[in-house]
């Protein structure tokens, strides 16, 4: 294949790829941002989010737009049930010590993915696409729901955004990220926030996964890239950033798609944690982050 | 002498009549059955029950099971019961040490088997190879046929990967096209196809002309396939594990309905997975290799129907409870025969405890001749006990109307290679 739609193909999976990265770890930020939570089971939430569109769209019978479109309402709003039972009932108990919620959400992917190999099963499972849609360019086909997945993922980041600057309870979660205590003077009710926090972070890699079944599979195991690349993403962009967030996700998913075609997969991942380090290192509250 | 104590050495009259009781039960024949059956033998199973492998570990389970259960209604071996232990080990190689650490040491089971995934069974063997336990694998990988491993461990329920693809590409090359490009997982299975098929393909007057190796953890596969070269004719393709699924369907996306080129592939790739899965239309009219059909076919032997129906697996190759629970058919069938290998082994050599763990492997060293039957549902096959791997006969089946349907079956000279190691000048 020539240089140009080689190219082209390779900034295609890029972006389709940091859509749905961005999506993920945009929810990672904002938990850590507001709750200064390290989240492990962010991974979990996603794969949970995964098993869920699957086993809805089992459940809707009708077209495959119907059983997919299900998915994307219910499964992100189970997950984000879970999440919130599982703030209040574990990390509220650990009055949201740094250490203590590493270890509480280490088991809790643990208990997630146990919980789906048990109940869901070891296979890949796939959800049908909304659509079927084929682009032929003159040189490689392309699927049109993964044009859709870009659009898609713009849509919902706009509408975090929105909520987040535009909105009261985007106010009081902002205002809770800045200073606990005083925002607790003014009346607000933290563990509510917080509650809040974990599942609107837990949502939105839930809807990330939803997203991406209909390309990728269902698989109780799904969960560990996800959160390795969310790390990454989310210590290039600065901790708590949501706009260093997006940008590095754009960063990390064209890069990858980039240089994994032209080069290889493997050193597309060496590159980026290799960045990682070096961001660590010479700018360590990250692209867009606030000093400490 | 107090009154006690004389009564302990006296029998009394009911204790007496008791005991005549049994011992006239015993030389009727009343109790023999229960006479006979002495303690089970323990025989450890290394299962995938989790990580990647735990598709294949759940029907490796049910096949072993139904395999122990058959032969427990036979008499068991020896006129001993047989007990199947089960251990997971992840699909990890390091747990898998552990597992037969644990088989051998807590569990006090008198040999292991069953391993699937090859970098479990390297990691393992020589912990077996220390223990001096007997290891059989259920692998399909060269490992053991190449000399890699040691004198404790066997193949003998499964054709490796090697006699495999001989057998296969004769009829790649005549039938398919002699272009080939080759897509396999970057590990030691994968490395065993491209060096085998590239070697095999060129033995036929064919040639492979690109060999694209995936990391085994890949989940996206558009940015491989522009390495394809166009003027590839067959696409040979071994994936293995949850993105098998989205490499089909990114092919699909890649090349077209109806275009691009000819597809061959190992069964391997989407065992458990239903041929008929929405995105797996590109499969249409491809070819794979299969060991045991899971389609039951037109021709299928006589025992095929009982071995089903042990097992619980309908005419489509899925549970009888539940039709959408696909099974690795081509690959669970050799738990079963090795279940039954282990038979006819233990009671040829007289095998009773752990003290005839040797006895035992020489045995089996001596097997050669394995005939069709119940014992083995997939075929006749011959072992070499030089080599501790067994060679059987492999099919072809063409995806049709989403079924894959059999149109080939290779002989045993097929897949026949020279030896290259002679397990049996090792010493223990």
């Amino acid at each position: 294949m020539a240089f140009g739609p080689y190219l082209l193909l390779a900034l295609m999976e890029g972006l389709v790829k940091a859509a749905v990265l961005a999506l993920t770890a945009v929810g990672l930020s904002l938990v850590f941002g507001v709750m200064r939570v390290v989240n492990v089971a962010h991974g979990a939430f996603f794969m949970l989010g995964a098993v869920l569109a699957y086993t809805v769209a089992q459940y809707i019978p009708g077209p495959a737009a119907l059983g997919w479109l299900a998915a994307l309402v219910i499964a992100p709003m189970i997950v984000a049930a879970i999440a919130a039972a599982a703030d209040t009932l574990v990390l509220k108990r650990l009055n949201y010590d740094p250490e203590a919620t590493i270890v509480a959400t280490i088991g809790l992917l643990y208990i997630l993915e146990q919980a789906a190999l048990s109940f869901f099963g070891p296979d890949a499972r796939p959800v049908e696409a909304p659509f079927t849609l084929r682009l032929q360019l003159p040189w490689f086909g392309f699927s049109g729901y993964k044009l859709f997945v870009i659009l898609a993922a713009i849509a919902i980041l706009l509408a975090v955004w929105w909520f987040m600057t535009r909105t009261r309870a985007g106010l009081v979660m902002r205002a809770t990220q800045v200073d606990r205590q005083t925002a607790r003077a003014f009346g607000i009710d933290v563990d509510r926030v917080y509650a809040g926090v974990f599942a609107l972070g837990a949502a939105l890699a839930a809807i990330a996964a939803v997203l991406l079944v209909p390309i990728s599979q269902s698989h109780y195991l799904m969960g560990g890239d996800p959160l390795l690349l969310s790390f990454i993403v989310v210590i290039i962009g600065g901790l708590g950033s949501l706009r260093g967030t997006v940008v590095a996700a754009l960063i990390i998913g064209i890069s990858d798609g980039v240089i994994s075609m032209f080069y290889s997969p493997t050193l597309a991942k060496i590159i980026a944690t290799a960045a990682v380090a070096m961001v660590l290192v010479f700018r360590p509250q990250g692209l867009f982050g606030a000093r400490a | 002498m107090t009154t006690k104590d004389r009564n302990a050495f006296a029998p009394s009259r009911r204790a007496v009549l008791a005991g005549m009781g049994a011992g006239l039960l015993a030389t009727t024949g009343l109790v023999r059955p229960v006479m006979a059956q002495g303690a089970p033998l323990k025989l450890g199973f290394q299962l995938h029950a989790t990580g990647i492998g735990a598709s294949y570990g759940r029907w490796y389970q049910r096949t072993a099971d139904a395999a122990a259960k058959m032969i427990n209604d036979m008499g068991g071996i020896g006129g001993r019961p047989i007990e199947l232990i089960y251990e997971d080990d992840g699909t990890d190689p390091k747990r898998g040490a552990e597992v037969v650490d644990k088989m051998a040491n807590q569990h006090g089971c008198e040999l292991i088997l069953g391993t699937l995934f090859s970098h479990v069974v390297m990691g393992s063997a020589p912990r077996a190879g220390e223990l001096k336990i007997p290891y059989l694998v259920c692998s399909e990988g060269y490992h053991v046929a190449s000399g890699a491993l040691n004198r404790w461990t066997l193949q003998p329920g499964i054709t490796d990967v090697r006699s495999q693809i001989s057998a296969m590409a004769p009829w790649v090359a005549a039938n398919l096209g002699k272009k080939v490009t080759m897509v396999f997982p970057d590990y030691a299975f994968g490395h065993d196809h491209r060096d085998f098929f590239t070697a095999a393909m060129k033995a036929q007057g064919g040639e492979v002309i690109a060999q694209i190796a995936i990391p085994p953890t890949e989940t996206s596969f558009t940015q491989y396939l522009p390495q394809i070269p166009a003027e590839t004719e067959v696409l040979y393709h071994v994936m293995v594990g949850p993105g098998v699924l989205t490499f089909v369907k990114e092919l699909g996306e890649f090349y077209g309905p109806g275009n691009g080129p000819k597809l061959f592939g190992f069964i391997d790739s989407l065992e458990a997975v239903d041929i008929a899965t929405p995105g797996l239309e590109f499969l249409e009219g491809s070819h794979f290799w299969e060991a045991h059909n899971r389609v039951k076919p037109a021709d299928a032997g006589e025992h095929e129907a009982a071995y089903r129906a042990a097992v619980g697996v309908d005419d489509n190759g899925a549970s009888v409870a539940d039709a959408t629970d696909v099974s690795t058919y081509s690959h669970m069938f050799s738990t079963w025969e090795t279940l039954f290998f282990i038979k006819q082994a233990m009671e040829a050599a007289g095998y009773t405890g752990p003290a005839d763990r040797q006895k035992l492997v020489e045995t089996m060293e001596g097997i050669s001749d394995l005939p069709y039957g119940i014992e083995r549902p997939q075929g006749a096959k011959v072992f070499n006990g030089k080599t501790h791997q067994v060679f059987g006969t492999q099919t072809i089946s063409q995806v049709q109307g989403g079924k894959l349907v059999k149109v080939h079956q290779t002989s045993m000279a097929d897949g026949a290679y020279d030896d290259a190691v002679d397990y049996t000048t090792m010493s223990f």
